[in-house]
């Protein structure tokens, strides 16, 4: 039933049809309005952050551990601008959040009002689409469109601003199925993907011989039955399965025909296979340059299928000879059904010698390290943290930097939607807030940040959010008192020249943790470490764990700048790391 | 098999795109709505393509349509990049590329001051009457021509009036559609 009410309410109104439960969000004058239906009302629960930055990323932890899509609240002018940075976070990442911003008055838009800024002008370009409401009537349809568009397609951020005088106006709301069709006739996302195409790819997997499945968050961000139907094509086929960092969890980290996460810091089987394949099926990964390396070396001897939802993807970085433009989900089952069809045999003979090869590669051990009993190493401490916690509903974020590679090497994930990090941007402070995201979601969950210690400190001021909403997540910070990430590329790039990545003056962060609230651990001898993480893991409340770990550890294997895949730093490598890359080398990033 | 024990090849991730660039008009199908044209023209901005020459405005009302003609110069890879990214926004409904399509009209109009007297005010005339160009002002010193064509017939036309006193040219960009029954 239509029915009369104010613009604030209509917000309120819309997010309860569209079957939001939580919204982060923090007050400010142009935002009151709402904040006051927000008050008036307990379907939505508001959780306050500290730092709109803080909410961005908990919409997007909320988001990707959930499918549903997050939604975040600020005010205008600081506001929106705190919020840019999660919004192009979620548009690297193709994650579905929706951001309400306030705006000043419509009368006063264009004065240079007390906190006016062009919202929908410096959010068009990190956004998949923006609006700006002038009229109350128009409000209702913007909000019901902005899930639809969030969500669906390849999934992204969307921003609807509505200036405080509609926030105020008396208008009709509309429910979903009353504003009638979108107004974009425009926007028809792909589905199904073309049958003859999925056709001719089962075609191709059926006469491979070194055939590869390179998957990525297009399968996570299709919904659980696409990870589901992987599984079952990888059953179906016998074939190999590498992912990119974004798609870990959508095959299962146990199984043996998982080969490790692919590209810069990928296991040196998933790159050597990459390399050598003869059929490469691509499905929903786009050839970002940290998984293709130097691209004019890239898989030189194979036949590439790919499957994305979106066109622009496909022949963008790398030539494709099979495109299927459609939902990863669909055309899994498709194929699937296709492969069925024809064979009940996987292709487990024809690709023994694959396999054999495979084997090979895998005995260099490439994940290897050298553990110590004197300190402990970053990867020994994320494989204790991945032991402790086995059997047990677990979701992993991390912060940027050598710590998030460990992580994504040394962690296994068997699910889906259970790895949130932030790929495509490289946001250091995401981890944290988006652990908070997460816990919102799954109060009862075992949810942790495996952060480094300079990322932590952008964003941790979050914790203070944990504390009000008794969210236990745990930070679990591999300290190594440096930047180690740009550390180990000034000792590859810049003859160790350490510019500014020392983390100095550190705060004592079982202090600070204290502070707000929450405890703190600090755990520095490898003896004791088992049971400082069965401490953090017992305590029921954040935790912020410091464990101080072995400064100088690269994180290998490593594809260097400017080299193709089957050219890796491998960990057994003993020589000065500065000598690998060439002067031409130095200008990639 | 360590990298620095491998023979080094090119550094560069990219390879450099050696096709030749062509000059492609396109046409774009979009709601007529508040920010459609920095969307698009952000969108060029941003992705590192190239704008000629820009033409927008309002073709269907009752269905609040806009036709954006675009002339960018690039090579067939980052054509079809151009065409893909342009279907990505969510305004945007089609986009043809008018040049690869095949046969389409093209149409520019222009405005020229032309200030002089004696005879090259005559022959600015003569000229003017060749290429059908109309007389839209006139002082006693000066004319401003009309004329629309092809951008080529412009182009050579406004080069014919600089000696002849050229003071001022404005161009409305490109207008253009396919031949045949078929619409967009
Ligand atoms: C917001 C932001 N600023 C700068 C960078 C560049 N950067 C990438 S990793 C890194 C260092 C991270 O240090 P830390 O969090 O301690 O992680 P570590 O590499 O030591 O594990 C920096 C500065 C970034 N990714 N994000
Ligand atoms: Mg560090």
């Amino acid at each position: 039933m239509p029915e009369q009410m104010t613009g604030a309410e209509m917000v309120i109104e819309a997010l309860i049809d569209n079957g939001v439960e939580h919204i982060f969000g923090y007050p400010g004058g142009a935002a009151l309005p709402i904040y006051d239906a927000m008050f008036q009302q307990d379907k939505v629960q508001h959780i306050l952050v500290r730092h709109e930055q803080g909410a961005g990323h908990m919409a997007e932890g909320y988001a990707r551990s959930t499918g549903k899509v997050g939604v975040v609240l600020v005010t205008s002018g600081p506001g929106v601008t705190n919020v840019v940075t999660p919004l192009t976070d979620a548009l690297g990442d193709s994650i579905p959040i929706i951001v309400i911003s306030a705006q000043v008055s419509t009368t006063l838009i264009g004065t240079d009002a007390f906190q006016e800024c062009d919202t929908v002008g410096i959010t068009r370009s990190c956004t998949k689409h923006n609006y700006l409401v002038k009229s109350v009537n128009d409000l209702a349809r913007v909000l019901h469109e902005a899930f639809h568009i969030a969500s669906s397609g390849r999934p992204g951020p969307v921003l609807v601003d509505i200036p405080k005088d509609v926030q105020f106006a008396m208008g009709t709301y509309l429910g979903i199925d009353e504003v009638g069709p979108s107004r974009h006739k425009s926007y028809h996302p792909a589905t199904a993907g073309d049958a003859s195409a999925i056709e001719m790819a089962v075609d191709l997997m059926m006469r491979a011989e070194r055939p590869i499945f390179y998957t990525g968050g297009g399968v996570i961000n299709s919904g659980p039955a696409a990870s589901e139907r992987l599984r079952e094509l990888a059953d179906l086929t016998g074939f190999p399965v590498t992912s990119t960092l974004m798609g870990l969890g959508a095959f299962p980290g146990s199984s043996p025909q998982w080969m490790g996460m692919l590209g810069m810091h990928g296991t040196y089987e998933a790159n050597m296979a990459m390399h050598d394949c003869d059929l490469m099926i691509n499905i929903g990964a786009r050839f970002d340059d940290r998984i293709t390396g130097r691209i004019d070396a890239f898989s030189p001897g194979s036949t590439k299928i790919h499957v994305d939802v979106d066109p622009s993807s496909i022949n963008k970085n790398v030539r494709i000879d099979l495109p299927v433009v459609g939902d990863c989900g669909l055309v899994l089952a498709e194929m699937v059904r296709v492969w069925r069809s024809r064979t009940n045999q996987p292709r487990t003979e024809a690709i023994a010698p694959w396999w054999k090869q495979i084997a090979g590669w895998r005995a260099k051990n490439s994940l290897g390290f050298k553990n110590s009993d004197t300190v402990i190493k970053p990867q020994h401490a994320i494989r204790r943290l991945y032991e402790a916690t086995r059997g047990r509903e677990v979701f992993i974020t991390t912060e940027v930097g050598q710590h998030q590679m460990w992580a994504a090497q040394h962690f296994h994930f068997d699910q889906p939607n259970h790895w949130m990090t932030s790929g495509g941007l490289g946001t250091m402070g995401y981890g944290l807030p988006a652990a908070v995201g997460v816990q919102v979601a799954h109060p009862d969950a075992l949810v942790i940040d495996i952060a480094g210690e300079a990322s932590v400190q952008m964003t941790m001021q979050e914790l203070s959010t944990a504390m009000q909403y008794r969210l236990p997540i745990k930070v679990f910070i591999l300290n190594n008192e440096r930047m180690g990430m740009v550390r180990q590329w000034q000792d590859l790039l810049h003859g160790g020249r350490y510019a500014h990545s020392y983390s100095e003056s550190l705060p004592d962060f079982v202090k600070l943790a204290e502070a707000m609230g929450a405890k703190g651990i600090k755990c520095d001898d490898p003896a004791k470490l088992d049971a400082a993480i069965a401490e953090m893991l017992d305590h029921d409340g954040p935790v912020l764990f410091d464990c101080l770990v072995e400064r100088h550890e690269n994180c290998l294997p490593m594809i260097p700048s400017g080299k193709p895949h089957n050219e890796m730093i491998l960990p057994d490598f003993e020589e000065d790391i500065g000598s690998i890359i060439d002067a031409k080398g130095r200008q990639l990033v | 098999m360590n990298a620095h024990l491998l023979p080094t090849g090119s550094p560069y991730f990219s390879v450099p795109d050696t096709q030749k660039p062509e000059r492609h008009t396109l046409s774009v199908l979009v709601d007529n709505e508040p920010g459609i044209l920095a969307r698009v023209v952000g969108l060029f901005s941003a992705r590192g393509y190239n704008i000629d020459s820009l033409t927008v405005s309002e073709t269907e009302h009752e269905k609040g349509l806009s036709r954006i003609t675009v002339v960018t110069v690039a090579t067939p890879k980052v054509l079809t990049q151009i065409k893909l990214q342009l279907e990505r926004l969510v305004p945007v409904h089609r986009v043809h590329d008018l040049t690869s399509e095949g046969k389409s009209l093209e149409r520019e109009l222009a405005l020229i001051k032309v200030a002089g007297s004696g005879e090259p005010r005559a022959e600015a005339l003569r000229l003017a009457d060749a290429f059908r160009a109309q007389i839209v002002d006139a002082t006693t010193e000066s004319f401003v021509f009309e004329v629309t064509g092809k951008p080529s017939k412009i182009d050579s036309f406004i080069s014919l009036m600089v000696p002849l006193g050229l003071v001022e040219v404005v161009r409305t960009g490109l207008a253009a559609i396919a031949r045949g029954p078929e619409g967009m």
